[in-house]
């Protein structure tokens, strides 16, 4: 039980993919700009991410170990494709905004790397939550990234207006960077310099 | 012909692959710790780019795109939910097979370029251009323009960081910060200045 456990919760803290491990930036930076579309990235990644390892982890004992990155590829791509065509039919203008970010998460190294790191050397239950766990760690980061930047950015969270900006007759100035892309690096940096001073044993 | 330049500034420039999209980081971040290291993989990138952007660009006209198998005799079939799938066996065989060709031919650049050919399998800078590319609809010609001008954007940035970084050995950061922490704070401003070309107009 307790090794689920550390499954499940080591990468929201502990090991956090993005603030520690230094994956899956690529895709996730962009996609902060709002709440909502941070919130369908972290769960398309959440659904690939744990698909995808526990899919892995069943066949680990047949694939051959000189093909096993095309077949990692393959597993992943095929899901990747599903989640985008899920997108397109039932949230079409969501898609719109994420572009081509949803098929970059094929290449978001959070799930090849969770693939050849754990799914390939445990077995289904335990792979599938890594995958969960380290899906929600890479969500965290996105998510707490995008509510500093649409909150400061157009003083609102998921559409809603929480700030009432000058345009709108009401009193807050919007910060026009944190709707750029400058703003989310520094947002990053800031949280690893947080995550790294609250726990001093990360520190390199 | 200023149509091409106007590609190649923009991908370099205005709309860098690695500082504007966010596409690549994970090398970015993790390959700029030494100029020489990182000119070897901007090399390495662009070759990548040039071949693999023309080529996803011939599949995706003449296979995936609706109506592209009209030649077949299927005119109605639209197969580009095929697409990624398409687009990241082809870079893979692509990387494979200049790899080999490398070893055969210019063995003392494969030597120096080594375990960072793979890696750019998984580099979302490629992918991403190919999406952008195939998003976009350039042509043949337009979309190899475009690909070395990502490969090229990608590489300067990579570059100006690595040296920066050099720099930074010798300076005092909190503890907190040190390594990942402040080279995104320094990406950040980076990309700040990148900004400054955004208002160029052709």
């Amino acid at each position: 039980m307790a090794k689920a456990k550390d499954a499940l919760l080591d990468p929201l803290f502990n090991n956090n993919p993005i603030a520690l491990q230094i994956l899956g930036i690529c895709s996730a930076l962009a996609v902060t700009n709002k709440m909502s579309t941070a919130l369908t990235m972290t769960v398309a990644v959440i659904l690939v991410t744990a698909c995808s390892n526990a899919a892995i982890s069943a066949i680990r004992n047949h694939i051959p170990n000189s093909i096993r990155i095309i077949v990692q590829m393959t597993i992943i791509a095929t899901l990747v494709i599903i989640i985008d065509q899920m997108l397109k039919a039932y949230l079409y203008e969501m898609s719109k905004a994420l572009s081509v970010y949803v098929g970059l998460i094929i290449t978001n190294c959070i799930v090849m790397g969770r693939a050849e790191a754990y799914a390939m050397k445990n077995p289904v239950g335990l792979s599938l939550l890594d995958g969960i766990g380290n899906g929600l760690g890479y969500g965290a980061v996105l998510l707490a990234v995008g509510f500093v930047r649409e909150l400061f950015g157009s003083g609102k969270l998921f559409g809603f207006t929480i700030l009432n900006t000058v345009n709108d007759g009401g009193w807050y100035v919007t910060n026009g960077l944190m709707l750029l892309a400058p703003s989310a690096f520094f947002l990053i940096g800031f949280i690893i310099w947080g995550l790294r001073t609250w726990k001093p044993e990360l520190q390199e | 012909m200023s149509d091409y330049f106007m590609i190649f500034f923009n991908s370099v420039f205005i709309d860098n692959i690695a500082l504007t999209f966010f596409l690549g980081m994970c090398t970015f971040i993790a390959v700029s710790k030494k100029v020489s290291t990182a000119i070897m993989l901007s090399a390495a990138v662009i070759a990548v780019e040039l071949i693999t952007v023309p080529v996803n660009n011939l599949l995706y006209t003449f296979l995936l795109k609706k109506g592209a198998l009209a030649w077949a005799g299927y005119p109605n079939l639209d197969l580009s939910f095929l697409g990624l799938i398409c687009y990241i066996g082809v870079i893979a065989a692509i990387v494979q097979i200049l790899e080999m060709a490398l070893d055969k031919y210019f063995p003392a650049l494969y030597n120096a370029l080594g375990i960072f050919l793979p890696l750019i399998t998984v580099n979302c800078a490629i992918l991403g251009a190919v999406l952008f590319m195939a998003e976009r609809d350039y042509n043949v010609a337009e979309s190899a323009v475009y690909g070395v001008g990502v490969g090229v954007g990608f590489g300067l940035a990579i570059c100006f960081l690595a040296g920066i970084r050099e720099k930074l050995v010798y300076s005092d950061v909190p503890k907190g910060l040190r390594g990942v922490g402040v080279t995104f704070i320094i990406v950040g401003l980076m990309a700040m200045s990148f900004k400054a070309f955004s208002g160029l107009q052709f």
